[in-house]
């Protein structure tokens, strides 16, 4: 990977649903570049396109056409598995809902993603108690999501999202489901993880509030980029 | 490890679902082993069978007796070593529900051809001195009660009158499979008072039992003995004790097909409930598995968990039911006294009854495997929240 190439390098992207034979344009001509290390924040109005755009970014959709690079590797060109074996290395995952497993503690959802890098065991317990460490929940690892409160999850799922080291961050309304004061302190880690330790972080959000936290925010209307 | 414990895990997380699938498992593999324990218990006699010994009867039907003097001729054919003969006898012990066969017998020779029934030399002798004696197998002792000295009195129905016979052995099976419900006494006794009452019946026995030298040969033999016989007033059948037995297995073979029939049908039923079960779980977890898609598990993952977790639940009722089968199996052989002379579970019914289990759990997670390797990431997604 050199130096200079963006972490995420988008040109004329687009894409379309089907709805009952009709075609509908969600995403049309979309170009734009993310830098490594940076935090941007993409806006717009319910419908816009906004989670179409991250989950193309993160590799989980495909595009119609146009092309679409991260961290230097043409994504579209992978298959299936490819693109699962891609996404392990490459991606951390924040959702709105924290997505945690329920009959797992805060610990086992953490270790979850280091199941598919071949660490071992204890290697593995190392790992994740510095990730909790590093969400302040060093005295909650054995606790189930179910035992947590949504903030104390969400931190969870950031620890799972950073376990692997991953290329980029991708976060889909990371404070859409929290009170004011839990979603400062998600920001806060966000924006400590891009600060401190110069992870790439794409968030998708509709909140002003939250977007302000980003060094850099893009609008989304109607499926154009407006700026 | 950890694939392990999360599969357990997802196995109790509906802890009452969960329980009510184990416990129609177990009472559908419990069944299983039952019905198939019943149908061995019918093939009992065919599958204890010798392969030296003949029976030859006679060519109409097996009610048709033979003369007694087709002994001698029997046994001067080439390759046979011993001949006894046996005459079915059908009394009645108090009550026509307490079924057990008799059989009058020319003892010396008959019971030396079976060694698989051990008898205690002195209680032999003591039998073969008493004309009114009977040997008696432990099941059916124990069934009734029966001790040495006892008397039985049985009410004939194929002889008329009423009879007693004394107690003077009772014999011991070789092995567990061995049928130890039956009752001998000697046929000079039945053929003295046959003389009397019914002269025109005396001296015949029902079947031969003809103990041949070398077992492959045994059919040229049987063909032999029949060859002797051909073309006189008593024509003769003889088989091989195994084809005897099924041929008077055929008999009731509708019986034994209904019951194979039933067996699979429960099996057939639980693996629709297991079914249920299984695609309500995957149903419930369409998020979770776009989840773990995302985070780059592949199929692969996916379908160990969901082969996994109904498996776990397939043996754990499995296990249980087969556990349960012997203490029922005992309970109900015991139930059923001699009218099962064997009612023994087989390791190859538990094998059966896994193997059940094998197809339940797999075939229950065929659909929500397939299912959540072919969901769709960004559509899973959209049913957590
Ligand atoms: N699977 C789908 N099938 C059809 N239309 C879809 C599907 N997913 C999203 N859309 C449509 O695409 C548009 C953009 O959706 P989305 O990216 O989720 O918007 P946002 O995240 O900005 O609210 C919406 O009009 C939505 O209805
Ligand atoms: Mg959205």
């Amino acid at each position: 990977m050199s130096q200079s190439a963006p972490a995420v390098a988008i040109r004329h992207l687009t894409k379309t649903y089907r709805r009952g034979g009709q075609v509908v344009p969600v995403l049309e001509d979309i170009s734009f570049d993310i830098a490594a290390g940076d935090f941007v924040a993409l806006m717009g109005p319910s419908g816009s396109g906004k989670s179409t755009l991250l989950n193309l970014i993160a590799g989980i959709d495909r595009p119609d056409s146009g092309e679409l690079r991260v961290a230097d590797v043409d994504i579209m060109q992978l298959d299936e598995a490819g693109l699962a074996d891609w996404r392990a290395r490459n991606v951390g995952f924040i959702f709105q809902f924290y997505n945690l497993m329920p009959v797992l503690t805060a610990m086992e959802n953490v270790e979850l993603p280091l199941l598919l890098t071949g660490l071992a065991a204890r290697d593995r317990r190392e790992r994740v108690e510095v990730a909790l460490g590093m969400v302040g929940l060093s005295d909650r690892m054995t606790h189930y999501p179910s035992e947590l409160s949504g903030g104390q999850q969400q931190r969870v799922a950031i620890a799972r999202a950073i376990i692997t080291d991953p290329t980029i961050l991708v976060a889909d309304e990371p404070t859409g489901d929290l009170d004011r004061a839990s979603a400062d302190d998600i920001l806060a880690l966000m924006d400590r993880l891009n600060g401190e330790l110069g992870k790439t972080i794409i968030m998708v959000t509709h909140d002003p509030h939250a977007a302000q936290r980003a060094r850099r925010t893009r609008h989304l209307e109607k499926g154009l980029l407006t700026d | 490890m950890y694939l392990l414990k999360l599969i357990l895990r997802n196995a109790l997380r509906h802890k009452l679902r969960t329980l009510l699938t184990v416990l129609g498992l177990l009472v559908a593999i419990l069944s299983f082993g039952l019905l198939q324990t019943v149908v061995d218990a019918w093939y009992t006699g065919a599958n204890s069978a010798a392969p030296d010994r003949l029976v030859t009867r006679s060519a109409v039907s097996l009610v048709v007796p033979l003369p007694v003097h087709y002994r001698d001729k029997i046994r001067a054919i080439d390759g046979v070593r011993s001949v006894a003969s046996a005459n079915w006898f059908a009394g009645v012990y108090q009550e026509p529900k307490n079924f057990f066969p008799q059989f009058a017998i020319d003892p010396a020779t008959y019971l030396a051809m079976y060694p698989e029934y051990r008898i205690h030399p002195d209680q032999l002798r003591d039998f073969m001195r008493d004309r009114k004696g009977a040997v008696v197998g432990r099941k059916l002792a124990d069934t009734y009660g029966f001790k040495l000295g006892d008397v039985v009195p049985l009410r004939g129905t194929i002889f008329a009158g009423n009879w007693e016979f004394v107690v003077r052995a009772i014999y011991e099976g070789a092995t567990p499979k061995t049928d130890t419900s039956q009752f001998f006494f000697h046929w000079e006794y039945l053929n003295e008072t046959v003389r009397t009452r019914a002269p025109q019946r005396a001296n015949q026995v029902g079947v031969f039992v003809v103990q041949v030298s070398d077992v492959s040969r045994a059919a040229e033999i049987s063909a032999t003995i029949d060859a002797q016989f051909r073309n006189s007033p008593a024509e003769t059948l003889t088989e091989t004790e195994k084809a005897f037995q099924i041929g008077f297995i055929k008999q009731t073979e509708a019986i034994v097909i209904a019951i194979r029939i039933v067996s699979f049908v429960v099996i057939f039923i639980i693996l629709a409930v297991m079914a249920n079960t299984m695609a309500m779980t995957a149903r419930e977890r369409v998020g979770e598995h776009a989840t773990l898609k995302a985070l780059g598990f592949g199929p692969g993952f996916l379908g160990g968990l969901i082969y996994g977790e109904s498996l776990t639940i397939a043996f754990a009722g499995a296990g249980l039911g087969v556990l349960l089968t012997f203490p029922v199996a005992d309970w109900f052989g015991a139930k059923m006294g001699t009218l099962f002379p064997v009612f023994e579970v087989s390791t190859e019914t538990v094998w059966l009854q896994f193997t059940c289990a094998l197809v339940v759990g797999v075939a229950a997670a065929v659909v929500p495997a397939w299912r959540a390797a072919r969901v769709r990431i960004v559509e899973g997604l959209r049913a957590v929240g």
